[in-house]
């Protein structure tokens, strides 16, 4: 439970700093030259009177010491000759930690908090406070309470599983009860993460409760097959589960073949877009002259889905060693983990498993002996459904609002920092482990042709048995069902969620669909993220689909304007439609005319896919056509 | 020394039918420019570096599934291009409606002819009784130089633009808050005496729509006596120091009511400081 007193619980990386993360001149001297103008460099950071208690100083200091940072804050005049767009430039990305370690000590982000922290990262206050007002889990307003903050997930899992009740128990006891978004616990919905004030850990109540997946130990298990095994917080029991051997492997093969074995498997991208792995790395690996990055894409926070954090809770050293896998074949010699703030289990593990890795010489100079130096370090997002986009989340370790970026360009040539970046979701990365072990050919040898492999799924909402599941390409929704133990509830289906708030609603006509990238599309839905969630004949759909518009229009950045304005009208269009019982043609029409805008204009996928669940329910008629019950 | 010349590549790319030559690197809305094709802009000015987030300058581009915004994507030798398409015309139409749904355009001078040829009508989302939410802040009036009225902001960026990397470098503006509810704003929202504020105006020169304003547009505006066929504008050069930035006097009545200086100027690129801006009242003996 809340462990008192740790040293910044907010913050998983207290120790071991890695000397990557510390930007240093040959960056900047590589870009002198095109920034020309030496007055162009100089900022002057005006601060007003607000000054930072003294708790809030020592957190910063020790968020930012462990990760390497020197919090001193240097003097005027020696700002004139290292201070500017080169200096922010070494010191911005340590923003989104200072604002964590802010947030914890005090239970906000306060003015004379954010001045020292601009201070000491050069950074203006008025962009640090544009930066902690993007995220749920900062507040820039005294706490209205005492002690902790309890999130309640209000999300389709957590909807249909009451989550009123838990949020009322939560008040019994004298808790303040935050109601939000998606909390990736949905096959134990209700879902409440904790988060921790006043130097206190973050916590989820459940992660105290044993563990079980579902299909534990079974033969057919591949992705999974250490989990429920395997001791996830003990390198020997990885070791003796086979760990690390796809790493020597593939420093015996060397990075052109893995390149070629994972290009000939046919992996995919897990994270929802399907993008073929072996073309992203094989354009990394052709990035020569600049410092390239592997980022492991671990901010899952697609309503329904909860895989990375089972992966990384249960396996996390196979998380770690695959990254190993891809920095070598993609010659990066940095990793990043960016997670999303609500999984304090997963950073900490990670984190454990990352400093005993080092301490083998698995990660570090020489990574496992495979010749090639890699390390990671680990950055927790701070509640933004929009940092898993990939542009975003660099925008958001950066130091910057998690904004997406236009592509082009792609980040396999400007991604973290600038920089050639492959990223990619952890189910991704630990397909590779097992592309390296057992050969492309012995991997295709599952799955379909188009879709080769397993996946993993999330099943959520009225199954038997809701959890982590792992079936081959090409098991029917059906037969997935029933191995969650079929349809809880009142045990008749009404529909079904796909891919989550993204993705799209299927019905009971569906049970046959075979689950492939390339039946689910042609059946026009998506297997996006992995979600499967199932919904009973007693479920309210039409509370269901207005909640997730209302998701879209609260995780909308405001970048852009189809998005930012189109998620609004369109939850408010659904809330009429609530209250009157029935959607108006020319109602239905402007949604039709607003996903059209959203879908073509956005910026990114979440404007693409903001209006995708709200269509297809409207198509199946499951709301809006009569009287639901 | 020798004398070396740089040559320009050109690339070729093909916008509703017609090819179009631009040197590489150019914008698709660069080469529309040249094509003569009117395109609406918003977020997108001569002298800032384009964010690309109004999206109302999108344009159908072969071989990719969304549109692309004209003002950010470089041209490449083949691309083919399409400006005026069902596609095209309703995604500047919706993006003119939802920016008129949620703020006041009334000012916007640039856009009210587009939302007219594109047909686009703001008012539809409010009716039968149904309200629709607003951005509805009351003026921030907290000086004598200029006023802040974020109901009429579009969040195009440009005076955050303005405010740091592309001209003045002082940062004292951020978008903050998220989605519906972000809004350009000061740490904390302090005033902005209180602020990093240099009072150069810079991003009152590039708002389009009104929001940033000068104190005495503001109060001329106020009591209805905001003249602009009425008033003169005079180019002179600025008299304080010796730079020589071009200004334009705006006159109405025989008085200064604002200054601005031209985008191409090769000084100022359209950017003064607060003597150039604001410090004219000598001018009438005050």
């Amino acid at each position: 439970m809340a462990a008192e007193g740790a040293e910044n619980g907010a913050d998983g990386c207290q120790s071991g700093c890695v000397s990557f993360v510390l930007r240093g001149l040959a960056a900047e001297d590589a870009e002198s030259g095109v920034d020309g103008c030496q007055f162009d460099d100089m900022t002057d950071i005006y601060l007003g009177a607000d000054r930072a208690t003294e708790p809030e100083v020592a957190a910063v200091d020790a968020a930012l010491g462990a990760r390497g940072v020197d919090p001193v804050v240097r003097p005027e005049t020696e700002r004139l000759y290292t201070s500017g767009r080169s200096r922010r430039r070494e010191r911005r990305h340590f923003l989104l930690p200072a604002l964590h370690a802010l947030q914890n000590a005090a239970g906000w982000i306060s003015p004379g908090g954010i001045n020292y922290v601009a201070e000491v990262l050069d950074v203006p206050p008025a962009e640090a406070f544009g930066v902690a007002t993007f995220y749920d889990l900062f507040r820039t307003e005294p706490p209205d309470h005492e002690g902790d903050t309890f999130h309640v997930c209000v999300d389709a899992a957590c909807q249909i599983a009451g989550y009123d009740d838990l949020a009322a128990s939560v008040r019994a006891s004298g808790g303040h009860v935050h109601l939000g978004p998606c909390l990736g616990q949905c096959e134990r919905a209700p879902a409440l993460f904790v988060q921790g004030s006043g130097g206190r850990r973050d916590y989820v109540p459940a992660d105290d409760e044993p563990f079980e997946l579902p299909q534990a130990g079974e033969e057919s298990l591949r992705l999974l097959r250490r989990i429920g095994v395997a001791d996830p917080s003990s390198l020997e029991s990885y070791l003796a589960h086979g760990g690390y051997q796809a790493l020597r492997r593939a420093g015996e093969m060397g990075a052109e073949a893995v390149l070629e074995a994972v290009a000939a498997s046919g992996l995919s991208g897990r994270g929802g877009a399907a993008f073929p792995t072996g073309i992203k790395w094989r354009a990394v690996a052709a990035e020569t002259g600049r410092p390239k990055h592997v980022v492991a894409n671990c901010d899952e926070s697609e309503p329904g889905t909860f895989k990375d954090r089972i992966v990384m809770e249960q396996d996390p050293f196979a998380v770690i060693e695959t990254m190993a896998i891809a920095g070598l074949a993609t010659g990066a010699a940095n990793g990043w983990i960016y997670i999303r703030g609500e999984y304090p289990l997963a950073t900490a593990r990670l984190q454990d498993a990352i400093d005993a890795a080092r301490a083998a010489g698995l990660l570090g100079p020489d990574a496992a002996g495979t010749g090639h130096d890699f390390d990671i370090a680990i950055w927790r997002g701070a509640g933004a459904y929009i940092c898993g986009e990939e542009t975003a989340l660099f925008n958001s370790l950066e130091g910057f609002r998690g904004e997406p970026r236009n592509k082009p360009p792609f980040p396999t040539t400007h991604g973290l920092f600038g920089e050639p970046t492959a990223i990619n979701n952890p189910e991704t990365l630990l397909n590779v482990g097992d592309i390296i072990l057992e050969g492309p050919d012995a991997y295709r040898s599952r799955g379909t042709e188009r879709s080769p492999g397993t996946k993993l799924l999330c099943l959520s909402g009225k199954v038997g048995r809701p959890g982590l599941y792992e079936v081959p390409f090409g098991t029917s929704l059906g037969d997935l069902l029933d191995l969650a133990g079929g349809v809880a509830g009142n045990g008749e289906l009404q529909a079904v969620l796909m891919g989550g708030a993204a993705g799209s609603f299927v019905g009971p006509d569906s049970l046959s669909l075979p689950l492939t990238l390339e039946d689910t599309r042609a059946a026009g839905t998506t297997l996006g993220s992995g979600v499967v969630m199932a919904f009973d004949t007693s479920d309210d759909m039409t509370a269901v689909v207005v909640r997730i518009a209302e998701f879209f229009r609260n995780e909308s950045c405001g970048q852009c304007v189809p998005c930012r304005v189109g998620a609004v009208r369109q939850h408010e269009t659904l809330v009429q439609m609530q209250r009157r019982g029935s959607l108006s043609p020319a109602r239905r029409t402007l949604i039709d005319e607003m996903a059209e805008v959203m879908v073509d204009a956005s910026i990114c996928g979440l404007g693409h896919t903001a209006a995708s669940a709200v269509r297809s329910a409207l198509d199946l008629g499951l709301i809006a056509s009569a009287p639901s019950r | 020394m020798t004398d070396t010349t740089i040559t320009e590549t050109a690339v070729t790319i093909t916008i509703d039918g017609q090819p179009v030559e631009v040197a590489e690197g150019s914008t698709i809305h660069a080469a529309c420019v040249e094509a003569g094709i009117d395109t609406p802009t918003l977020c997108w000015a001569e002298n800032l570096t384009p964010v690309n987030v109004c999206r109302v300058c999108v344009v159908e581009l072969e071989g990719s599934r969304a549109l692309v915004p004209s003002c950010s994507r470089p041209a490449e030798e083949g691309m083919v291009v399409q400006t005026d398409t069902p596609r095209v015309r309703h995604s500047r139409r919706m993006v003119l409606e939802f920016l008129g749904s949620g703020v006041d355009l009334s000012q916007a001078d640039d856009l009210h002819h587009w939302i007219k040829a594109y047909g686009a009508d703001p008012d539809r989302y409010g009716t039968d009784g149904h309200p629709v939410e607003r951005v509805e802040e009351p003026v921030k009036v907290q000086d004598e130089l200029y006023i802040r009225d974020y109901s009429k902001c579009v969040l195009c960026y440009k005076c955050v633009e303005a405010c740091g990397d592309d001209a003045q470098h002082t940062f004292a503006i951020a978008v903050a808050g998220r989605g519906f509810d972000a809004r350009i704003s000061t740490e904390f929202d302090v005033t902005l005496p209180d602020s990093a504020c240099v009072y150069c105006g810079n991003c009152v020169g590039v708002c389009p729509t009104g929001a940033l304003q000068f104190k005495t547009e503001y109060d001329l505006r106020e009591v209805g006596e905001w003249r602009p066929d009425d008033q003169t504008v005079t180019r002179t050069v600025c008299s304080y120091c010796g730079v020589g930035c071009n200004l334009d006097l705006h006159v109405q009545d025989e008085r200064i009511v604002k200054v601005t200086s031209p985008a191409d100027h090769s000084v100022t690129s359209g950017h003064l400081c607060i003597k150039g801006r604001f410090g004219w009242q000598y001018v009438h003996g005050e």
